[in-house]
């Protein structure tokens, strides 16, 4: 079991607020859940809707803390030599070259000399425990992997050493935050989720969407910020392929401030409906349903505006 | 609440086993080492703080987003509303919605109310039928007409208020009034596990003012019939191995949950039942107030799958589940096996609403090892969630186990899946649904499991009978 690092944060409060400073405006239960993986040293599975910040609380996270941060994107086939370590083959034959040339031709002491650290390449995980300064490790998509990368992982994960055949075992310098990433498109193992605290990130409320659209551009003014927040979760509720996320939401923000645009009714929002919505079937949907319902000028229900 | 002195850490511990209990009892996989890392994670944040508190235990107990919707139903009726309850205690809510003006609630009248309530039903504002159904359930309280039981408050409530469907359709608009009558029923539900600060006591019948009928159908003989020949068609070949065993063995699953109502503590061990063969046949029988039209047939077929089944457990369901195979068996009249149900079996505690999923939850951890290839699950039911999840993965889990799963469904097949009905989520996983509600059709429906074996989803006789109306 590993104790708190001696560097972390005494309330979720202090995480709150230093998520904010490097740009990741976190509600309440993602900077209790951040203070708790340091207070405890434990990865946090994250999961939500694609685009709602996941991978971005881990950056966010390497900023406030000043760590550097390593990244594990998963896909499917992803295995231990490129995810823990490999030997540098190429490396190694020049070392036999080496050696014949010299005219050595002890064979044991080759071996010992061929696997030794320098021959090792280290992938991210083994960087992410053998790094001297503590970092964030990120590994993104974890649902693309199988089950026998996750029982690696639980196991590195669980006791902070790795074990290489070849030079035995090695302990981890330093621990890293470790976040974790899922999009859902399988059931994780039990035993993983046991090791995690669980985070779901869903999308924020329209007020804090509001606030990370202003923070990502600072040139659109408030009301226009939460009337487009508005428009976004109406075309969220629509049941589509792929509903805009917080990044279209700033897309869009961009796109509006770039139109010189002071409000949304139906004629911006059909000029600009394909930076949020990409997909043809959505588009169609989206132009029947929500376009409509914006009318001409102002928003019915806020007269004079 | 942080005033509390029953809030010191220890008393917080204990009610976090408690809850993680209660969460195991509806179905997530907590264990020690999550209660642990619960504990632990309260400490790093203090035992004081109110906003994380909930936030803490779930990142580390709830581990899918599943999960955390079960999570944040078992908390608000362990801790939240808890507060909530006793929040409205000290300041009773008389602040009405708009519309009522400043009426202290002393002044507010039961008519004045029934008309603001009209107006939001028909307004269809959710916001505002909220408001108006706790001022509701305030204003009944005040006048004293709280009885603790929710399906009899609501009732109360409902005809104080003249919202009762009109028999002729006519009266407020449906959708509104169901919805309000939702408000209405969380909000109690709400109060009344707030008050107890747990899960109650399982309640029989009794309790909820309702008794089951003590005569069997005029054609029990009939009945009697049908299902002898229905033996005869689900008559299965081969062996059944005697399941050796002398002592009786503890359920821990049970027991645990017996033990919520003793905050706890296994008071009240429950045995597996002593059963020396596999029961081939579970009957499933609703007795919730939406089905007491059919409630006479149904105990009939229930009796008559006794007489002719040996293998057999029956269970009787409203909110909860409550096996009543033993009674059948120390029994034989027919009126003393009502009385009993009646005054025994626990099928509620909170609301006394039919709670399909929670039932289907509870019969899957009290069966589940026991269901195989030799069994078959008989619902008698109208599938009536009253808007609550139908939790047809685990009547997916129940389905999946037997070999057959038939429904029997009182009502016309034309009301199907209208209102609160959820026939279709539990459809696709059964053998066979059907329209049952008369012996004739109980023929019927016997006469099909015949030709087809019991195994063909396709069996559907209720899309030829003639739509009858809904009682
Ligand atoms: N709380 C936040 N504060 C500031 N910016 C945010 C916040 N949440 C999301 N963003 C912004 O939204 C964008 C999308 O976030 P990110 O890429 O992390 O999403 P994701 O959940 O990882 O999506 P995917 O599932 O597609 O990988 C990022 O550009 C990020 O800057
Ligand atoms: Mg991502």
């Amino acid at each position: 079991m590993t104790g708190p690092e001696a560097d972390s944060p005494q309330t979720p409060t202090e995480v709150r607020d230093a998520l904010g400073e490097a740009s990741y405006l976190a509600d309440e239960s993602v900077a209790l859940v951040a203070f708790l993986a340091q207070r405890l040293g434990r990865p946090v599975l994250v999961e939500g809707p694609a685009g709602v910040g996941k991978t971005e609380l881990a950056k966010a996270l390497s900023r406030a803390t000043g760590r550097e941060m390593i990244r594990l994107q998963c896909y499917e086939g992803l295995d231990e030599a490129k995810s823990l370590y490999e030997w540098n083959y190429r490396k190694q034959l020049l070392g036999i070259q080496a050696r014949a040339a010299a005219g050595d031709s002890d064979e044991a002491s080759a071996l010992d000399e061929l696997f030794a650290p320098e021959y090792l390449l280290e992938r991210p995980l083994l960087e992410a425990i053998s790094s001297e300064e503590p970092v964030v490790l990120l590994i993104d998509e974890i649902d693309k992997t199988d089950q026998e990368f996750e029982a690696m992982l639980l196991e590195l994960l669980s006791d902070f050493q790795v074990t290489i055949p070849e030079l035995g075992r090695i302990e981890a310098a330093t621990h890293p935050i470790v976040v974790i990433t899922s999009n859902d498109s399988r059931e994780l193992t039990e035993a993983l989720k046991r090791r995690c605290l669980y985070l779901w990130i869903d999308y924020p409320d329209p007020e804090r969407e509001a606030e990370i659209v202003r923070l990502h551009e600072p040139g659109i003014d408030e009301r226009l910020a939460r009337r487009l927040v508005e428009v976004v979760a109406m075309v969220r509720d629509l049941d589509l392929r792929k509903p805009p996320s917080i990044s279209e939401s700033i897309d869009w923000a961009r796109t509006l401030v770039l139109l010189g645009a002071d409000d949304i009714d139906e004629g911006t929002f059909r000029e600009s409906l394909s930076t949020i919505v990409k997909h043809r079937a959505d588009l169609d949907l989206v132009a029947e349903k929500v376009a409509p319902a914006l009318g001409r000028g102002e928003p019915a229900g806020s007269p004079g505006g | 609440m942080s005033t509390d002195p029953d809030r010191g850490p220890a008393r917080i511990a204990d009610r976090l086993i408690e809850f993680c209990g209660a969460l195991r009892a509806e179905g997530l996989a907590v264990g020690t080492s999550e209660v642990l890392d619960a504990s632990n994670a309260l400490e790093s944040i203090g035992w004081e703080d109110e906003e994380g508190f909930r936030e803490a235990v779930a990142a580390t107990v709830a581990k899918s987003r599943g999960d955390r919707e079960v999570f944040d139903l078992v908390f608000d009726r362990f801790f939240f509303r808890e507060a909530e309850a006793e929040a409205l205690r000290r300041e009773p809510e008389v602040e009405g919605p708009e519309g009522i003006g400043d009426d202290r609630l002393a002044d507010l009248s039961v008519e004045g109310l029934a008309e603001a309530v009209a107006e939001a039903i028909d307004s269809g504002d959710a916001g505002r039928m909220n408001d108006l159904a706790r001022l509701s359930i305030e204003v009944f309280a005040r006048d004293g007409e709280r009885s603790g039981v929710v399906g009899v408050d609501l009732q109360r409530i409902r005809r104080g208020l003249g919202i009762a469907p009109g028999g002729d359709g006519t009266g407020p608009d449906p959708e509104g009034r169901r919805e309000f009558e939702r408000q209405l029923r969380r909000e109690l539900e709400r109060r009344q596990i707030g008050q107890l600060g747990k899960l109650p006591p399982a309640r029989p019948l009794r309790d909820l003012n309702r008794t089951l009928p003590t005569r069997g159908a005029a054609d029990l003989a009939q009945v009697q019939r049908a299902i002898f020949r229905m033996k005869r068609r689900l008559a299965t070949v081969g062996h059944d191995p005697r399941r050796g065993g002398k002592g009786r063995s503890i359920d821990f699953r049970r027991t645990a949950r017996a033990s919520l109502e003793t905050g706890g503590v296994p008071l009240d061990l429950r045995y597996r039942p002593r059963r020396p063969r596999k029961p081939e046949i579970y009957v499933l029988c609703d007795v919730s107030s939406s089905v007491s039209s059919a409630s006479t047939f149904f105990l009939s077929v229930v009796h008559a799958l006794h007489d002719s089944f040996r293998r057999l457990r029956s269970f009787v369901f409203i909110e909860r589940i409550s096996e009543v195979t033993d009674l059948f068996q120390s029994e034989r009249d027919f009126a003393s096996i009502s009385e009993r149900i009646t005054a025994q079996g626990g099928v509620a505690d909170v609301s006394g609403y039919t709670d399909y999923g929670r039932v289907w939850r509870e019969f899957l951890e009290d069966v589940s090892s026991d269901l195989g290839p030799r069994s078959t699950v008989i619902v008698l039911g109208d599938a009536r969630t009253n808007g609550r999840p139908p939790g047809s993965d685990s009547f997916r889990a129940v389905a999946d186990r037997a070999k057959r799963t038939l429904w029997l469904n009182p009502e016309p097949a034309a009301y199907w899946n209208y209102g609160d009905s959820a026939m279709a989520a539990y459809a696709p996983f059964c053998d066979g649904v059907f329209e049952c509600w008369t012996t004739d059709q109980l023929e019927d429906f016997v006469d099909l499991l015949a030709r087809t074996g019991g195994g063909t989803p396709s069996l559907h006789p209720a899309a030829m009978a003639p739509p009858r109306p809904r009682y």
